[in-house]
């Protein structure tokens, strides 16, 4: 059942757990518990919305940054990833395997604003060996939601 | 200048969905749960597979009976999901659509005047397509109290001397019937005591939601004289591809290969590219289509329990059923105020056979979202037809 719910809600965090159950063809009361258990458990750590600010008069840029750091003994890459995801304006941290060392996304009001973050918090940190910054243009499709173009339903009205 | 025209052609009925088409066309803003065809697109890598085909200006007819390496997969795939074994070199033949199968199979088959039994309700094309076989059509009205099952009496009692052929469209467009292994072996019995042949239309056979679909063909006995269909149109979501197939005993298969090959030539080329991608790596799109309609029919089932609308629960297909005879108008009646009034277009049953009368066909082809609009309207209507009676 956990897989179920998850899938389902992780496109639509909003339905209504009676509606859950319905489709589902469990209990109300056993969808209540296992999401509250997930919570419980760190399983489902939010509920967030997806926003195509684009749409918005809001000004915001999104950068990708890959940032190459020296690990430290001990620690490996643990204690740098929380001293760059402590910045609340960071998005998103991860450890990537392959050219670089960390990604980390982040979003600002502007240009300037990303590139003074990662000038003069980022690139001045102790382990940091490099950055190279990338700015997102435009989204096409986030989370599995196409951004770019809106569904039509083409169909035939009535088909046999 | 003479009748340019076959009387046997002019005489065919036109479909009942027509008129309601010519509406909802007409209806900018008409929400329709009348569409047989999947919501989804075809999943992306087969429509690669097709646009790669293109590309590599694979263009050309394929031969009559189809690809062999789609064969090959069919066979593979009939093996893994029905475990029937068919010979792809004579036992196959790729069509365009399931729709063409059902065609050739009866041509191939029929003799003037014989008897084909035609349960219904059930999808429009069976009965002009025996007629133009010059067969006889002979309806088997099903009944809401078997879930639109077909039962072996009722199989039993329309048998004559003339019958030859029975069509068999389970799971079922428009009821969403289903039969299970118990029920097939019931009418297998009643086929081998009669000698009587069967055409197998399962293109509806991975939409199911309760056991998994059994083919009447790998039941003792009944490979011999089946003619199993099936397509990707429902189950890929491939209907604009128009890629269908049919398998059975090669004296059979080889009569209608005759008839394909002269009036059709070979199925799309592209479209048999896409299917081997299908066939290969398609079972986890149909997995997942799969779970999104059983949720959608859920729903439905509990949204009808709650307003109260009368409808047996079916377990195949993308279709409800649900019965409107509380309302004492016909479904037509039924159909053409809930369009006009509600803006909600749903097919009445009769459009598949006159035993539909009392039956409306709505499908689950739609998002949850659109299905709740939709149904929200029907509330609204059935409460009103409610209250104008009362």
């Amino acid at each position: 059942m956990r897989e179920k719910i998850l899938s389902i809600i992780e496109r639509n965090s909003r339905i209504d757990l009676k509606e859950l159950a319905v489709i589902l063809g469990v209990e109300e009361a056993d969808v209540v518990s296992e999401m509250e258990a997930m919570e419980r458990e760190g399983v489902i750590c939010g509920y967030h919305t997806m926003i195509d600010w684009e749409k918005t008069s809001i000004e915001k840029v999104t950068a990708l940054i890959e940032v190459r750091v020296t690990p430290q003994r001990g620690q490996g890459f643990d204690n740098i990833a929380e001293r760059i995801y402590k910045y609340p304006e960071v998005n998103s941290v991860y450890l990537i395997s392959g050219g670089y060392d960390l990604l980390v996304t982040l979003e600002g009001k502007s240009l300037k604003e990303v590139s003074s973050f990662v000038s003069d918090k980022l690139s001045t940190l102790d382990t940091v060996l490099s950055t190279a910054t990338h700015f997102i243009l435009k989204k096409y499709k986030d989370h599995g939601t196409i951004l770019a173009k809106k569904y039509e339903d083409e169909r035939e009205k009535i088909t046999p | 200048m003479r009748n340019p025209l076959a009387d046997k052609v002019v005489d065919i009925k036109p479909s009942g969905i027509r008129k309601f088409f010519d509406i909802v066309s007409e209806m900018e803003d008409a929400i329709s749960l009348g569409v047989g065809e999947p919501d989804f697109d075809t999943p992306w890598h087969i429509r690669d597979e097709g646009i790669y085909s293109l590309e590599k200006g694979r263009t050309f007819y394929t031969s009559n009976a189809g690809l062999k390496e789609l064969k090959v997969e069919i066979c593979n795939y009939l093996k893994r999901r029905q475990g029937i074994e068919y010979n792809y070199n004579n036992e196959v033949i790729v069509t365009v659509g399931g729709s063409e199968a059902i065609d050739i199979a009866l041509r191939a088959m029929i003799n003037d005047g014989e008897e084909v039994l035609i349960p219904q309700p059930s999808y429009v094309s069976y009965e002009p397509c025996a007629i133009l076989a010059n067969a006889v059509p002979v309806i088997i009205e099903l009944k809401a109290e078997n879930e639109f099952r077909l039962t072996a009496q009722e199989l039993r009692d329309a048998i004559t001397d003339k019958t030859k052929v029975l069509i068999l469209p389970f799971p079922n467009n428009p009821t969403g019937a289903i039969m299970e292994r118990k029920d097939l072996e019931e009418i297998a019995e009643v086929l081998i005591e009669k000698d009587i042949f069967v055409i197998s239309d399962e293109i509806y056979a991975e939409l199911t939601y309760k056991e998994e679909h059994v083919s009447i063909a790998s039941l003792p006995g009944m490979r011999e004289r089946t003619i199993l269909i099936n397509g990707f149109s429902k189950a890929y979501a491939m209907t604009g591809w128009r890629l269908g197939y049919a398998c059975g005993p090669k004296e059979i298969l080889e009569q209608m290969i005759k008839i394909h090959q002269f009036a059709i030539m070979c199925a799309p080329t592209t479209s048999q590219y896409a299917a081997v991608e299908a066939l290969k790596n398609g079972d986890d799109d149909v997995k997942e289509m799969r779970e999104a309609y059983n949720q959608r029919r859920r729903y439905l089932m509990y949204a009808f329990k709650e307003m109260g609308l009368e409808c047996f629960e079916p377990f195949g297909a993308f279709y409800v059923f649900p019965c409107i005879k509380e309302f004492g108008m016909t479904s037509e009646e039924f159909a053409d105020r809930f369009l006009r009034e509600e803006k909600v277009a749903v097919v009445p049953g009769t459009a598949f056979g006159d035993c539909g009368e009392g039956f409306l066909r709505i499908s689950y082809a739609y998002s949850l979202e659109n299905l709740k609009v939709a149904i929200g309207k029907l509330r609204v209507f059935v409460e009103r037809l409610r209250a104008e009676k009362a």
